[in-house]
């Protein structure tokens, strides 16, 4: 995966990881690999990886069995809290760069419509 | 577990290293960034225990370097060390017999992975592959201090994610890499602190995250302001 330097690393992965589970790839649920495997997968520092599934337990994204490992959550509310974040985030991006080439809110709207 | 003060190498009276502060702990991967002719090599060899301060202390486990560090210290040089006679499970044997924390089992995984032959001569290798070779023995030792000078210089991009997800794979709790290049970009995700030098001296270094976090720029762009 390519990485954008200027956001912190372990927030990137985390991002990844949600998508992942909104496009399916993963499932709720499913066990995540282990933090050095998490590592080796992406090419981060292992202490990153051990941050990402730290900031992924305090959101209840997923948990840990003692001695078996980490797994996603399986309470659905996060899906749809998830889907929700993403989407927000690519509105907002989309509406900064439409804002930024100076169109208005009707061009906006008219332009949006046609791709739809 | 390694702790350099005032670390100084002259020779003929030009200072390589000026009086260099760095206390390196286990657990941790280290760059070691500057443009060449910083000071990088020179005190990796200080660590090592090939050249000897000039003035200051280098101690590793709170005693000097010495033979008992060179046990535990792996060091991989820029120039190539091996007999142009040797073939790749040569260099095995060698490294075998050198060192008793090497694993011959290690060595055999590492050379699979990187597409390696272990009947391949060693003067037949291309610059890739010589440097991946590098690495592989030098991994291949269970050593607590790691030390890979410039392992992703001349080399091409899928050779160097190899390189990368060996390093990672070799990084655990009870073991500390410090690993130099003045390729920045490569190195950003994989660190967790950073140690400018320039011109022998230490103009910085800190927790990456923490540094991206209060200057609000990369590893990558700080590199960029120090030596612009």
């Amino acid at each position: 995966m390519e990485f954008d330097t200027n956001v912190p690393i372990y927030f990137q992965v985390i991002q990844e990881i949600k998508k992942e589970i909104i496009n399916g790839s993963r499932k709720l649920g499913d066990k995540l690999p282990s933090s050095r495997e998490l590592a080796v997968l992406y090419k981060i520092n292992p202490n990153t990886a051990n941050r990402i599934y730290r900031e992924m337990e305090l959101s209840g994204l997923c948990f840990t069995k003692r001695g078996l490992g980490t797994y996603i959550t399986e309470d659905e509310t996060m899906l749809k809290q998830i889907r929700v974040e993403l989407a927000d985030k690519l509105m907002d991006d989309f509406v900064q760069g439409m804002r930024l080439l100076g169109l208005s809110r009707e061009e906006i709207m008219k332009d949006l419509e046609k791709k739809l | 577990m390694l702790e350099c003060k005032d670390a100084t190498k002259k020779y003929m009276g030009k200072v390589a290293v000026d009086r260099m502060n760095l206390t390196v702990e286990k657990g941790r991967i280290y760059a070691l960034l500057g443009p060449n002719g910083s000071g990088k090599t020179t005190l990796m060899k200080m660590v090592a225990g090939l050249v000897k301060p000039t003035e200051g202390v280098v101690t590793y486990n709170k005693i000097p370097i010495g033979i008992e560090s060179k046990r535990k210290v792996a060091y991989m040089s820029t120039e190539p060390f091996y007999y142009n006679y040797m073939n790749i499970a040569d260099v095995g044997k060698y490294y075998a017999d050198f060192f008793e924390d090497f694993s011959t089992e290690k060595y055999a995984q590492l050379i699979e992975r990187m597409n390696l032959r272990t009947q391949d001569k060693v003067k037949s290798l291309s610059s890739g592959m010589a440097a991946k070779l590098k690495i592989a023995a030098t991994l291949s030792r269970k050593a607590e201090l790691i030390l890979l000078d410039e392992p992703l210089n001349g080399i091409d991009i899928i050779a160097r994610e190899q390189i990368i997800t060996t390093i990672v794979e070799s990084a655990n709790d009870e073991n500390a890499l410090v690993v130099s290049s003045h390729l920045v970009d490569e190195l950003e995700k994989i660190i967790d602190y950073a140690v400018f030098m320039k011109e022998g001296n230490l103009v910085m270094q800190g927790d990456a995250e923490e540094m991206r976090a209060e200057r609000g720029m990369s590893i990558v762009e700080l590199y960029k302001r120090i030596y612009a």
